[in-house]
């Protein structure tokens, strides 16, 4: 059975289970305490899967290796991320229930499930338990009509995007007769004898997880939840659901259909196209910034998609710094769209940043930093993740794809700079409310990173390299 | 990691104005104190970086053809990535042109910025270190870095303290230079898994395929061509200097434009000379229409500022005529160019600056007979106008007379149309010198207008010694980069002899 190496997911699923006793056992006032001790779960469960040996258990279903513990310390870290900026905001919004924390632990259980899978059943358990978690978080301020309808959006499409991915199972399982990657990597060893109904199959895989990643066509849910959802929850959907979705793409198509690249290559290279070009274009015309930031993320997803794309390693490298380099950015420019706050309400129109450069300079110079980080401006770690891509995406000669890439990178640095115009250029609005120092840390430490990750790529780009070899051998 | 000067003499000079960055982050108190010590710690270290490149000027050695002062810390050992610097006969009158214009600009900022002085020092200070660490890369992602992330100060700068219309002409700044720069980031990783490296000193010596270089060259050219600027992607150029604050329009005209040309220098030519010698003509025509046409646009511009940008469009088009002419007095004469033009349009700008401050207006009909109450200014205006019209015996002369020189080796056309830009270039500046300091005084405000300030003074003298020596005697310039350049001319011809011969020998092959 080996069952150990799934220790991480255990002694994360029971500690949940712990905590949510505590909560109910305390009752008042227990949201700050249930969110530190989710924060410590996750620390300890980080420990535990830095520390796991690699191999398969539970007969071939799940799987630890290199890989996996790079996706599920990044899911880790996002997951964290989020938590740290739930603790104010939940307070001062009325919506502090020690329920947020544990469901934010369950999806994560679900997550690091997602990113072990081994086998089209254990994909589709991760994937619900995560999903389940998620649906409620949508709509966790139940009093706000928006984010109950968030909650009821992301439900209903998810739902039809879960059923999509399991009938291609059913499909794949059908014609193949097995779920197994490793089996199904071994019955396909020749592309041309696949069948058309497994091809078929794979392409319902495919677009059902292009939902959770929220890649074009499947992005209409975005801009609606990341708007709807309260904001800690946009961080969290913005971050660990995306690496753990992204992951699952990843190995997926890196296993089991490795093999069939020609297949679907195609159907992978317009959707990050769409996804490119979408957030581009439509982010322009946005005028508040959650939606802006969704749009952002539909186009960041889709620069990620070349790296899967180009179906090799190095591909998978590059998506994989990507989305380290993704998260701590998206966070950071999160943390500072919780900052704006004014007489105790939250503001999210872009132009209530006017004027931050002069109100306040710290806040206003690490959204920037976000912002020529996201726009792939050079010295900002957004450069090096888009650099990875294209080096990939060139080296396997996808020309098209990079040129389109590059060209939707300029259109996007438009609707970038002009948060940073409207924060320097134009003159200033009322001051925020003074921020919470655990947002301020979060600000500072995801600042720091993207400002000087040129100085030291190499830690994370070494353990990229490692993890992305288990793929497309 | 050793080099000649004994310490990391090229990463001090570019790294040095963060350290003051710091500094001036550091700085706490009321306003007044901020700004006065923000102005205070950025003059010195700018100094500090002076000096330093003053040691450079003193130990290069000129008869070394490579690269000199050699740094290299592994960065990316898997991408065989390294951070490298190094200089030669080439960029090390350019690391010296940009660490001279910065402090001299701090001090043109003295007292017409009065809001957010911290951050505006803060910009010019990094502005620095990516402009020296552009000319120092001899890694071609190094390069990049700092050739792309000068976009960011720059944007800050003309957006927040500029003019009535800045928001526009930033935006276009940053998205027309962007645009030709991801297309260069394309064919840098090109070139980067052909030849498995990007040390440029290796790339130079990587014969890439004829067919691979003109898409290569068209994707550095779409780069470069925007930021020199050549026509027609010029249009972002008068509308920036227009907005940007006098000292972002001299570092603007004075180094940003040069980069461009740089980018030539350094990765067009010597590493695709087939595509480039192939689509010298293209560049000929484009640098000729430039010439002519931005002259006859100049002489039309009501605004001073516009004026001079147009004008440095033109000059601009001699040096890219220079360059791709593959003889040596081309390329010398469009690197002189280069560098008296930073320093001629720099003074300029500089020089509308200083009736800016005072009046607020650019007008030209707004000014006249300035010469009786500033007779100084009309002096030093007087100085750098004929150095723009290129006055033998000043700066602008040595340059254009050496790309004639160049293109009439190449033809004879070539060097009469690209000529018309001197005769030109002496109607518009002349006019406009005529229209604003002879005549008789008409607008009130002119009447009490101040002749230049002692600080106003030691911004102009330096730039005066350095015109009239460049005119007087050249060679303590020329001889940095004779070496350079003629190995570059060297290496380009036996290129293009080797291709000839390759088509010869195997027909049918170089398609």
């Amino acid at each position: 059975m080996n069952w150990t190496l799934a220790l991480p997911e255990i002694v994360l699923a029971c500690l949940g289970m712990a905590i949510l006793i505590f909560g109910v056992l305390r009752k008042q006032e227990s949201t700050q305490h249930a969110t530190m001790l989710t924060i410590g779960a996750f620390l300890i469960v980080g420990f535990l899967i830095a520390t796991r040996q690699t191999g398969f258990a539970f007969h071939g279903q799940f799987v630890a290796d290199a890989f996996a513990t790079f996706n599920k310390e990044l899911v880790l870290l996002g997951g964290s991320l989020a938590l740290i900026l739930s603790l104010d905001w939940n307070r001062s919004q009325g919506i502090a229930r020690f329920e947020y924390p544990v469901l934010v632990l369950f999806a994560t259980v679900g997550m690091l499930v997602m990113v072990s899978a081994s086998n089209l059943m254990t994909l589709y358990l991760g994937l619900e338990l995560q999903s389940l978690a998620l649906y409620v978080l949508a709509a966790f301020a139940r009093d706000n009509l928006r984010s109950a309808e968030a909650g009821l959006k992301y439900f209903v499409l998810s739902g039809l995007a879960s059923g999509l991915l399991l009938y291609g199972v059913s499909l794949v399982y059908g014609f193949s007769g097995t779920m197994d990657f490793q089996a199904l990597h071994a019955a396909l060893m020749k592309p041309a004898a696949a069948p058309t109904g497994l091809i078929v199959g794979v392409v319902f895989v495919l677009v059902g997880l292009a939902f959770k990643v929220s890649a074009v066509p499947f992005h209409m849910w975005t801009p609606d939840v990341y708007e709807g959802a309260p904001t800690p929850v946009t961080v969290f959907f913005a971050t660990a659901p995306k690496v753990a979705a992204m992951a699952l793409l990843l190995r997926v198509m890196g296993t089991s259909f490795a093999e069939l690249v020609p297949a679907w290559q195609l159907l992978v290279v317009l959707m990050s196209i769409g996804s490119m070009v979408l957030g581009a274009l439509a982010a322009i015309g946005q005028t508040n910034i959650k939606r802006l930031m969704a749009y952002s993320s539909i186009g960041h997803m889709g620069y990620a998609l070349i790296g899967l794309a180009v179906g090799t390693s190095d591909g998978v490298r590059g998506v994989l710094v990507y989305m380290v380099v993704y998260v701590l950015m998206t966070a950071g420019t999160f943390a500072c769209i919780l900052a704006m706050k004014r007489d105790g309400r939250p503001v999210e129109q872009i132009s209530d940043l006017s004027g931050l450069g002069t109100n306040d300079p710290g806040l206003a110079l690490a959204l920037s930093v976000f912002m020529f980080s996201l726009a792939g401006i050079p010295l900002m770690a957004g450069f090096f993740a888009k650099l990875y891509i294209f080096l990939a995406a060139v080296k396997s000669g996808l020309w098209t794809l990079a040129i389109i890439g590059v060209l939707a990178s300029v259109i996007g640095a438009f609707y970038y700079i002009r948060i940073i115009k409207v924060m320097y250029f134009d003159p200033p609005a009322a001051a925020f409310d003074r921020r919470p120092p655990a947002l301020s840390f979060v600000v500072a430490a995801t600042g720091l990173f993207t400002a000087f990750f040129f100085l030291f790529p190499a830690p994370v780009v070494d353990a990229a390299e490692l993890a992305s070899r288990v793929l497309f051998r | 990691m050793m080099n000649t000067a004994g310490f990391p003499l090229l990463s001090l000079i570019t790294w040095l104005p963060l350290v003051g960055c710091v500094v001036i982050m550091c700085v706490r108190g009321d306003e007044e104190t901020v700004a006065s010590n923000a102005r205070w710690t950025a003059l010195w270290t700018t100094l500090i970086v002076l000096a330093l490149s003053l040691v450079l000027w003193v130990k290069f050695d000129p008869r070394e053809a490579g690269f000199q002062f050699n740094e290299s810390i592994a960065w990316l050992p898997h991408y065989r990535i390294a951070y490298k610097m190094g200089v030669d006969g080439i960029s090390v009158l350019f690391v010296l042109l940009s660490t001279v214009l910065t402090p001299i600009c701090i001090l043109a900022s003295w007292e017409t910025i009065q809001t957010k002085v911290r951050e505006y020092m803060m910009s010019f200070l990094i502005l620095e270190t990516m402009m020296a660490g552009m000319f120092c890369a001899t890694d071609f992602v190094v390069f990049y870095m700092f050739f792309e992330a000068v976009l960011i100060p720059m944007y800050l700068i003309i957006g927040v303290w500029g003019g009535p219309r800045r928001v526009y002409a930033a935006v276009k700044f940053f998205l027309f230079t962007l645009t030709g720069s991801v297309l260069m980031l394309l064919a840098l990783i090109a070139m980067w898994l052909h030849a498995g490296t990007t040390d440029i000193s290796v790339l130079m010596e990587t014969r890439f395929p004829v067919s691979m270089q003109t898409w290569l060259f068209f994707a550095l050219f779409a780069s470069f061509a925007v930021k020199v600027p050549m026509w027609p992607v010029h249009t972002w150029l008068p509308d920036a200097h227009v907005e940007a604050p006098t000292a972002g329009s001299v570092i603007l005209a004075g180094v940003l434009l040069k980069m461009g040309a740089y980018g030539f220098v350094r990765f067009s030519i010597p590493m695709l000379p087939d595509a480039a010698q192939a689509y010298a003509p293209l560049i000929y025509t484009l640098s000729i229409v430039a010439v002519i046409y931005t002259s006859f646009v100049a002489l039309a511009q009501e605004d001073m500022k516009k004026l001079i940008a147009y004008s440095s469009v033109a000059h601009m088009g001699v040096v890219t005529i220079g360059l791709f002419t593959f003889n040596e007095q081309g390329i010398q004469g469009a690197l002189f160019q280069m560098l008296s033009h930073g320093i001629v349009s720099g003074a300029l700008f500089l020089i509308v600056g200083v009736v800016y401050d005072r009046i607020h207006s650019r007008e030209i009909a707004h000014y006249s007979g300035l010469a009786d109450r500033m007779p100084a200014y009309a002096l030093v205006f007087m100085v750098f106008t004929m150095a723009s019209v290129g006055l033998p015996g000043t700066a602008g002369f040595v340059g254009e007379f050496l790309v004639i020189v160049g293109a009439l080796q190449v033809n004879f056309w070539l060097a009469l149309l690209g000529g018309l830009g001197m005769i030109l270039g002496a109607v518009y500046m002349l006019y406009l010198y005529r229209r604003v300091i002879f005549g008789t005084i008409t607008h009130a405000n002119l009447r009490h207008i101040l002749d230049l300030s002692p600080r106003e003074w030691a911004v102009f003298a330096p730039l005066i010694v350095l015109t009239l020596w460049m005119g007087v005697y050249p060679s303590s310039f020329t001889t940095f980069f004779d070496e350079s350049v003629a190995a570059m001319v060297r290496h380009h011809h036996a290129a293009i002899a080797s291709t000839v011969k390759l088509a010869q020998g195997m027909p049918g092959v170089l398609n």
